[in-house]
């Protein structure tokens, strides 16, 4: 298989600006799968509203484009049920962390086994570039015309607090981290989270003075280190990349097929 | 399994109605007055296999009920008044994507938190127009615990044969109280199954292409055929599109899939309504009073009947129009400020003859509130 038997080709080209990083995070996404010999047929993406969340309308898995921030409810659902199916769950950081803050925290804190791969680039790119709770503070945007004043939320230490049980950081210059990343979350049994940050030329670029794709992929390349480098402890503005928490806790629905267990030899007497 | 009477509220005989139709997946959050159904199906679902889930809202609950049934299971969640207003949205992605569902509304009083214990019936337009957008819906109700079983068992069919989320509009009385409930042996009482495709492995299926007879066959996410659901305007393939011709076709096919159907979906019970001059026409808990007026009126020789609707969504306006017709007048009983009342004035011809008897306070409509608009309307003074 090739990454190109997983795509479906009817439905290109796709709806990406030029210069965008989401095909980007679908390349390592689809590589990641290859990698791990995954059966398509055993492969349900579920993602939300968004450019990012478009992505599941490429891929040939089971594919479901739900609601604005509420995939990760939708894929507990197609999890829950049939337990054996790997869920991949790609979202927006808008999706993610605003609309779907929520969902995002609950999934965490209920280890089920799914990977959120959260594709961050810093703002609404589908309704034409608004200030996300991922911009931080001084990031220009249609809704932040004199700057923008609301802090960001750190989605490592987001995902960490909420009890996820593998959360990583790359970017999509780090090309080759998104696949290594993205496979060692979906092998990971319990919730899995990767944020991948990516980059908006069109609304995020044009806003900050960043000129196009490239140059916004050299800012990931130049303000990044691998962590616990010697990098950031001398300069603390460097954002760090790599995997944050591994660890291992009874996953849910496992925990649940003990209650079904139980509750059967309680009818049976 | 064989018959078996119990004594139950009529909470209870929700649960066991969706396990008779073979329910196996629940998905809720707490909510005052449905909250027993969460808890009788957290204990029996695990018994039986099933999959019982407390998500972290309403919103999350109604998502996954949609999740799930994509993988190939009757699944349901129970909510009530502000919860019913947070669901809206997912309802309307299962009403476009076509997955078949289960929404179980305990009517309290509102708007807002209202009253959390108290009766009301003022969720029937919610149930028809929650959801934004031109959709049509399949909305039932009961008002005796042995109905509330039977009717569930109809949500859940009507679910499958219309590949549609169908709402059950129980309210916080007929919910609660507790009456004789008998459950037949398994196969007395018809309950449908998912109809399925037949196409074959390794050959094209079109997950949004209706057959003949309108109906779209489905395949389990898991299984052999992998496609794409999407809450925005679709193609037989499930890709999202914005054609004008095929965003009209598929307004046509999910309206008519449902209004088209109106024998099918409408069900009534009638009372003495052969010869009735005064008709009253109501649901639910309130439509126990408006029985016990009718017998004791016919008791003094006056022509009452009445016509329960059980399928309020899509108004039964047929049978509506018949009966109101034929009647001198009518009176629609109900908990609510006229929200049935207005669809009965729509659909029949004399609009003059129809009268309200309602209640808006959290208490259940009473015997002397119809029997005063009767004898008022029957020109017996006031």
């Amino acid at each position: 298989m090739s990454v190109k038997d997983y795509i479906r080709k009817r439905f290109f080209p796709h709806i990406w600006c030029p210069g965008c990083g989401h095909g980007i995070v679908l390349n390592g996404m689809l590589g990641a799968i290859e990698e791990l010999g995954l059966k398509k047929k055993d492969v349900v993406m579920v993602s939300g509203i968004g450019c990012s969340s478009r992505i599941v309308g490429y891929v040939d898995f089971h594919t479901m484009h739900t609601l604005h921030g509420r995939a990760l409810a939708f894929a507990t659902g197609v999890k829950f049920s049939r337990p054996e199916l790997n869920v991949i769950v790609p979202m927006g950081d808008g999706d993610a962390t605003a609309i779907g803050g929520n969902h995002f925290i609950h999934a965490c804190r209920r280890n089920i086994n799914m990977t959120a791969i959260v594709m961050n680039n810093k703002i609404y790119g589908m309704t034409g570039g608004q200030f996300s709770p991922l911009s931080g503070p001084g990031i220009y945007a249609t809704t932040a015309p004199y700057g923008n004043i609301d802090y960001d939320f750190d989605i490592v230490g987001l995902a960490k607090g909420s009890g996820a049980t593998f959360v990583a950081r790359t970017t999509t210059y780090h090309v080759n981290e998104v696949k290594d990343y993205i496979k060692k979350a979906i092998q990971h049994k319990g919730f899995s989270v990767v944020e991948i940050l990516s980059q908006c030329p069109t609304y995020f670029g044009r806003k900050n003075r960043l000129k196009n794709g490239n140059e916004m992929l050299e800012y990931f390349k130049n303000n990044t280190t691998p962590v616990g480098s010697q990098a950031k402890k001398e300069n603390p503005n460097l954002i760090e990349r790599g995997i944050f928490v591994q660890t291992q806790k009874e996953e849910y629905c496992d925990k649940y097929l003990k209650i079904t267990e139980a509750a059967l030899k309680e009818v049976k007497g | 399994m064989e018959e078996k009477i119990k004594f139950v509220q009529g909470n209870e005989a929700c649960i066991e109605g969706a396990l008779y139709a073979g329910c196996n997946f629940f998905a809720g959050y707490p909510i005052t007055p449905s909250t027993e159904i969460a808890e009788l199906l957290s204990a029996r679902l695990p018994q039986i296999g099933g999959k019982f889930i407390q998500m972290e809202d309403e919103i999350a609950s109604m998502c996954a009920i949609i999740g799930a049934s994509l993988t190939g299971n009757k699944t349901m969640t129970a909510t009530s008044g502000p919860g019913f207003s947070l669901k809206q949205e997912a309802i309307g992605y299962a009403v476009m994507a076509e997955i078949p569902c289960v929404i179980v509304n305990v009517q309290r009083g509102g708007p807002s938190t209202g009253t959390p214990t108290h009766v009301s019936q003022g969720d029937v337009m919610q149930a028809r127009w929650g959801t934004h957008g031109d959709h049509a819906i399949i909305a039932m109700t009961a008002s005796t615990v042995q109905d509330v079983f039977e009717i569930t068992i109809e949500a859940f069919n009507m679910a499958e044969a219309f590949r549609t989320p169908v709402i059950l509009l129980f309210d916080e009385i007929v919910g609660h109280m507790r009456e004789k409930l008998v459950i037949p042996e398994k196969g007395k009482l018809q309950v449908i199954e998912r109809l399925r495709t037949s196409v074959p492995p390794g050959t094209d299926y079109h997950p949004y292409f209706p057959r003949k007879d309108g109906r779209l066959p489905m395949s389990d996410f898991g299984g052999e055929h992998r496609y794409n659901v999407t809450g925005l305007f679709h193609d037989m393939w499930g890709f999202p599109t914005d054609k004008p011709e095929i965003v009209h076709n598929l307004m046509r096919h999910l309206t008519d899939k449902i209004e088209t159907h109106p024998k099918h979906i409408c069900k009534t019970k009638q009372y003495f309504l052969d010869d009735a001059e005064t008709v009253l026409i109501s649901y639910g808990a309130s439509a126990r009073t408006a029985l016990e007026i009718v017998n004791y009126s016919r008791i003094r020789d006056r022509k009452v009947g009445l016509l329960e609707l059980q399928t309020i969504w899509p108004f039964p306006k047929e049978i509506v129009a018949t009966v109101c017709n034929q009647a001198e007048r009518v009176i629609v009983v109900e908990m609510n400020m006229g929200q049935v009342l207005e669809q009965v004035r729509a659909n029949i011809k004399n609009t003059e003859k129809v009268y309200l008897c309602n209640r808006y306070d959290g208490n259940l409509v009473s015997l002397e509130d119809v029997k005063n608009v009767l004898r008022v309307v029957e020109g017996r003074g006031i």
